[in-house]
């Protein structure tokens, strides 16, 4: 009862807002009124210009100096040979067509667990070329920054992602986009490219300088040239690995600092749009936060004759039902973002939201409000998924309230969610602070089809791997990985890497252990809190996954029988990557007041043996009489003081 | 007695041994132990570079055309004359000028460009026939009959590297030659003021080094506006369009860069290297409100609000992320329907004319006006569909962007002695004197910064002994010193192009040397902490040692003494 009139309440709250916009809106159109007569009453000229501004007396304060056009301005001193200068009078010249394009999307999937998921994805697509001789340098709905790091460091493709967080697959099945928690960094650089790793280091200073971010702390410690597990996502077929480097830094922490200059990206800001959702005390108040810019060479069209630049600036979020308070299975935009959205970004051509309804055909799981008639269709990780649509570029989506403020009420939560068909997990084993061993389990839930995964590990070099303890192992028995690709570390160089082809058999729990040796660190390579421990990031699987689509060979419902024999290429499968979560390691980690002892037990040992060296070599040894008792000590003075003499 | 005698000796020889291997093995070997590594700096010729005695020379010919000059007069030229000019900085910089004048008459080819109609003409096919080279300067000595100049106009400057100058009428025939050229040195030197450097230009130049007693605002304001040297520019061009809802914006940034940009850098480019950005920022808004001119029914910024109109947007412009050097920003900011049309309003009320503004060592503000768009017409009808869609006439605009950007470059641009009759520059935006004139004082200023960052550098790491000086610092600090040397010397004889050259290298690599992240790693140990650790060591190991050599002093000592009575 308290709820419904709480809810009530905001309903009426938000009512009031919306009339404090509407009496808003009503004085803009009066100024607009009064800026139409001005343009009537005043029509400007320019003619004289130069003679008023070279009149104009010294200015008390002369940091803002009006700007004076002498009679050097190239437009006449040009001997009219090349200024085009069109008269104002002359009817406008055709509008080009813009050469980039802008879509902003968000998907809102409501979890199980009772969470909810919500997607952003802000995609730029420009038709340029980076490459070329002459650098291009003029922007409009591209970010500058990016652009120059692009040309400057000749990258063909660049994956940044900062997470904070860890994406729980069980409960919450398969994330859009996967990313391990802390930073991760992948970049292909063009082939052209000879200094790659002078080029990697400088690039990741100034993408750091863009983030925010620790990225600095990326070198080739942390560095690796994976060899099959990253492949270049946009088209190109270089896949040398020798142009490509990952690393990944597991104890970086997100939060604010890094939002707002990844918001900055985006041609509208955080003015207008999805963007305005994205306010961060309420974004970083959630179980999961990962936010990411992927930059890709695309094609421009079906013959793909050439090449656009895709930027995709994705954030994801997991709200927690019980973290947000109430316990009450009911979410708003108002509710989560603490916004509403009012209008789509004006540069933007797509401006859309979807929300998965595919368990909720009936409306059985939840209702949603308002209703909207558009329905979309899409296999989305192997599965055939429902999703509402609401356009943001028609005003009829803000309705009478011009205000978009998604409802969405739960009704039960029950209901089973598909178990992901791969995930995986890790730990470390052993005790001591000598050896360890770590042990990765892989899940394969398909009941009846076995598939191959590519397992990536990067190992710091503290850690000392044992590579022939290595044993995968699946239902009890030895698995032979098909390929394994092995990189030994080198001490403070660079870290292991160990790829690994594993078939997964049907319905099975692949393990995959090896034993290490922890280092002892020079005493300045601690971190500042060395007792916390030191991470590992995570381990990497990619995987071809035979889709749910697939799976269901008896449920030819939907589908006509003649299409559903055979299945088809693009619906049997498709690519998953599951990070694991990273370790923790202790390393044994020393008193750091140890130097000093040690410099001062080993000067006083040194010490004392010298002197008494030094007084056996120096000093002259004789036999001296044994002193007197002490009975005749005493008597002795006893005899002084009355005056006899001594015995 | 004698075996404790000989056992004493043998003590002694033993303590005395100790100590002469302490100091001769342990101290040297302490002393190397803990040093640090400091490679060898030059610094007797950094010291030598502290005093700076910069000599600036210029040649400068003087041609008589037919008609100037009598034939007996003409039979002592060719001749030289050299002028030289002290003035003292301050106690360790000097400065010396020094025009070489060289005196001859024309050659026929050159007497037919003189015969063109126009002047212009004329020094278009003058420079066709000789190009000089930069930094020296041709002054073509006409006669009072010609017609290349109009009346009232003695001297004209070409857009070149040449002048001419028009011979007064009383000194037609029977003076010497002496007394002719003493009659035309004050308008030579003119000229020279003119198209050459200029001791103020030269001492506001030498600013980084010299601290020069203020003068008025004036010169102060001048000398604040420019851009300090440096050996690359960014040029970044932003279209701040605040309403995007209701404004749709084109320009034409492309083709306008190449139009009246790119010509005054190509010309520049011996100065600097420029890169040319632009972008486009949405919601980009101003950061005060413009007050509504009811009178006039518009909106105006004021001159003392404009200080705050370019915080909130400098957020929005961002850095460059692929090079250090310093960014030269110019916004136009075409304003939202709702603050349109929006002025500029100077201190005396009056509106701006270029409804423009700059920002000293910043760069450019431009509000856009009205009648500066394409489709004035429909701008606000009745019932506009927004957005609508506004092109931009960059001709307009990029005048003024081109004339800031002058300013901020620091081409000066001194108004003519009267009588002067300077040529417009060209498609370029830049006459070649112009660019000499910029040419001297860039290559002075970066003499002055590079010495004043080298001595200061050598200072600091001769006050802190603790800085490690690796081999790279002191490469990096012996090319800065050679290539400053060298620029001083080609100063002195003269080519500018080389000086300029070389200064921007020493002014590279000194900053390079300055800036190198190795000096950070200063090994810094404080003493208290020294001593705690070396008195463990040294004190239990130097009291004995220590203690026995007194002990020797003071029993020779006595035995000296013990002798003198017996031997009295």
């Amino acid at each position: 009862m308290a709820a419904h009139r709480c809810s009530f309440s905001a309903v009426l709250f938000a009512l009031w807002g919306l009339s404090l916009l509407t009496v808003a809106r009503g004085q803009e159109a009066t100024l607009e009124g009064n800026d139409r007569t001005a343009v009537v009453d005043n029509p400007e000229s320019v003619a004289g210009a130069a003679e008023q501004a070279a009149g104009q007396p010294a200015a008390e304060d002369r940091r803002w100096e009006a700007t004076a056009v002498e009679e050097v301005s190239p437009t006449e001193a040009g001997g009219g040979s090349d200024s085009p200068a069109p008269k104002p009078a002359a009817s406008p010249p055709s509008v080009p067509r813009p050469k980039d394009d802008f879509q902003e999307e968000l998907v809102i999937r409501p979890l199980h667990s009772g969470d909810i998921y919500t997607s952003f994805q802000f995609r730029t697509l420009w038709e340029t070329d980076f490459t070329r001789e002459n650098k291009v340098s003029h922007y409009r709905l591209f970010p500058k920054s990016l652009g120059q790091v692009i040309s400057k460091f000749s990258v063909r493709e660049l994956h940044i992602s900062f997470t904070q967080g860890y994406w729980r697959t069980m409960q919450w099945g398969q994330p859009y986009l996967p990313s391990p928690p802390g930073a991760e960094l992948w970049v292909w650089f063009q082939d052209s490219l000879t200094d790659v790793d002078g080029t990697w280091k400088e690039l990741t200073n100034v993408l750091s300088g863009i983030f925010c971010a620790s990225l600095n702390f990326i070198d080739s410690t942390n560095t690796v040239q994976p060899s099959a597990s990253f492949k270049p996502l946009g088209i190109g077929n270089v896949t040398d690995h020798r142009f490509l480097r990952y690393a990944t830094l597991p104890r970086e922490i997100v939060c604010t600092e890094n939002l707002t200059p990844w918001k900055k990206l985006l041609p509208c800001g955080s003015k207008a749009g999805l963007a305005v959702l994205l306010k961060s005390e309420k974004l970083f108040h959630s179980s999961f936060h990962s936010q990411a810019v992927h930059i890709r060479p695309v094609c421009k069209d079906d013959q793909c004759k050439t090449t656009s630049w895709e930027l995709r600036q994705t954030l994801n979020v997991v709200f927690d039902l019980h973290n947000s308070g109430q316990g009450k299975n009911e979410w708003s935009l108002f509710k989560m973002f603490s916004r509403t959205l009012t209008e789509a970004c004006p540069v933007a051509s797509s401006s859309k939201i979807y929300i998965d309804i595919t368990d909720n055909s009936q409306g059985e799981q939840f209702e949603l409000s308002p209703a909207t008639p558009l329905l979309s269709q899409a296999v989305v990780l192997g599965d055939r998924r429902t999703f509402s649509v609401y356009d943001l570029t028609q005003q009829i989506t803000f309705g009478t309230m011009r205000s978009l403020n998604l409802l969405i009420r739960g009704k039960s939560s029950q209901g089973d969610m598909l178990r992901p068909l791969l995930h995986a997990e890790r730990y470390v084993a052993g005790y001591g602070l000598q050896t360890g061993e770590i042990h990765t389990l892989m899940y394969n839930n398909h009941p009846y089809r076995s598939f191959p995964v590519l397992l990536l590990d990067s190992v710091p070099w503290y850690l000392r791997l044992y590579i022939h303890t290595l044993t995968v192992t699946s239902k009890g028995k030895d698995n032979k990985p098909s390929y394994i690709h092995y990189q030994p570390s080198k001490d403070r160089v660079r870290p292991h890497l160990l790829e690994m082809l594993v078939q997964l058999p049907p319905n099975s729990v692949t393990e995959v252990t090896l034993q290490f040796e922890r280092a002892l660190l020079k005493w300045t390579e601690y971190t500042p809190d060395p007792n916390h421990g030191f991470y590992v990031g995570s381990s990497v699987i990619s995987s071809l996954v035979p889709s749910i689509v697939a799976m269901d060979t008896n449920n030819s419902r939907e589908r006509p029988l003649f299409s559903s024999f055979f299945p088809s290429k693009e619906e049997s499968s498709y690519f998953v990557r599951v990070y694991t979560e990273p370790l923790l390691v202790n390393l044994p980690t020393p008193d750091f007041s140890m130097p000093y002892n040690v410099i001062c037990l080993t000067c006083t040992v040194v010490a004392v043996g010298y002197g008494s060296l030094y007084n056996l070599l120096t000093r002259s040894f004789q036999i001296e009489e044994p002193s007197p008792g002490l009975a005749k000590r005493i008597a002795n003075i006893i005899r002084k003081m009355r005056g006899v003499p001594p015995l | 007695m004698a075996t404790t005698e000989v056992e004493r000796r043998r003590g002694q020889l033993a303590a005395l041994s100790i100590a002469a291997v302490v100091i001769i093995v342990g101290v040297p070997l302490w002393w190397r132990t803990t040093e640090t590594y400091r490679a060898w700096l030059p610094v007797s010729q950094i010291k030598e570079l502290a005093k700076l005695q910069l000599h600036l020379s210029a040649d400068v010919e003087v041609v008589f055309a037919r008609g100037t000059v009598t034939p007996e007069q003409q039979k002592k030229v060719p001749l030289t004359q050299t002028q030289n000019m002290e003035h003292r900085v301050d106690e360790d910089t000097a400065l010396s000028y020094r025009y070489e004048t060289r005196y001859r008459t024309a050659t026929i080819m050159e007497e037919d460009a003189l015969n063109q109609p126009t002047a212009a003409e004329a020094d278009l096919s003058l420079h066709t026939l000789s190009e000089s080279p930069s930094g020296s300067l041709v002054v073509y000595v006409i006669p009072e009959s010609s017609s290349l100049l109009p009346q009232n106009v003695d001297v004209y400057i070409g857009q070149r590297r040449t002048a001419l100058l028009r011979i007064g009428s009383q000194m037609r025939v029977g003076k010497t030659l002496e007394q002719l050229l003493a009659h035309m040195e004050p308008r030579i030197k003119q000229v020279l003021h003119v198209m050459s450097f200029s001791h103020t230009d030269i001492t506001a130049a030498l600013s980084n080094r010299v601290r020069i007693s203020p003068g008025n605002k004036e010169s102060i304001a001048d000398s604040m506006r420019a851009f300090k040297s440096s050996p690359g520019y960014e040029i970044t061009f932003s279209l701040l369009n605040p309403d995007p809802k209701s404004h749709r914006l084109h320009w034409d940034i492309e083709g306008a860069v190449e139009t009246y940009i790119q010509p005054l850098l190509t010309k520049l480019s011996p100065v600097a290297n420029f890169s040319i950005d632009s972008q486009t920022l949405y919601y980009a808004m101003l950061g005060v409100n413009p007050r509504f001119d009811s009178s006039r029914s518009t909106y105006t910024l004021n001159a003392d609000s404009l200080a705050h109109v370019i915080n909130p947007v400098e957020a929005r412009l961002g850095s460059n992320a692929a090079s250090s050097n310093p960014v030269l920003n110019f916004l136009l900011y075409i304003p939202d329907a709702h603050h349109s049309p929006l002025y500029i309003h100077d201190h005396k009320k009056q509106q701006v004319p270029t409804n423009a503004f700059h920002s000293p060592r910043w760069g450019g503000i431009m509000i856009i006006r009205q009648c500066w768009v394409y489709n004035v017409n429909e701008f606000y009808e009745v019932d506009t569909v927004f957005p609508v869609d506004i092109n931009i006439d960059m001709a307009k605009v990029m005048g003024v962007f081109l004339a800031q950007l002058r300013l901020l470059l620091g081409v000066q641009s001194s108004t003519p002695p009267p009588g002067f009759l300077v040529a417009p520059c060209g498609n370029a935006g830049l006459a070649d004197w112009e660019l000499d004139r910029l040419m001297w004082s860039r290559s002075v200023e970066n003499i002055a910064t590079a010495t004043t960052t080298i001595t200061s550098l050598a200072q600091l790491l001769d006050q802190i002994g603790n800085i490690v000086i690796n081999d790279n610092i002191a490469q990096q600090v012996s090319s800065a010193v050679t290539s400053l040397q060298l620029a001083v010397s080609e100063l002195e004889a003269g080519n500018l192009g080389f000086a300029l050259q070389y200064s921007k290298e020493a002014i590279l690599s000194s900053e390079r040397a300055f800036f190198d992240p190795s000096l950070l790693h200063l090994l810094y140990f404080p003493d208290d902490q020294k001593f705690a650790i070396y008195i463990p060591l040294f004190l239990p190991m130097c009291v004995p040692i220590l203690l026995s050599l007194l002990k020797i002093v003071s029993e020779a000592r006595q035995k000296h003494r013990e002798k003198k009575p017996k031997k009295d």
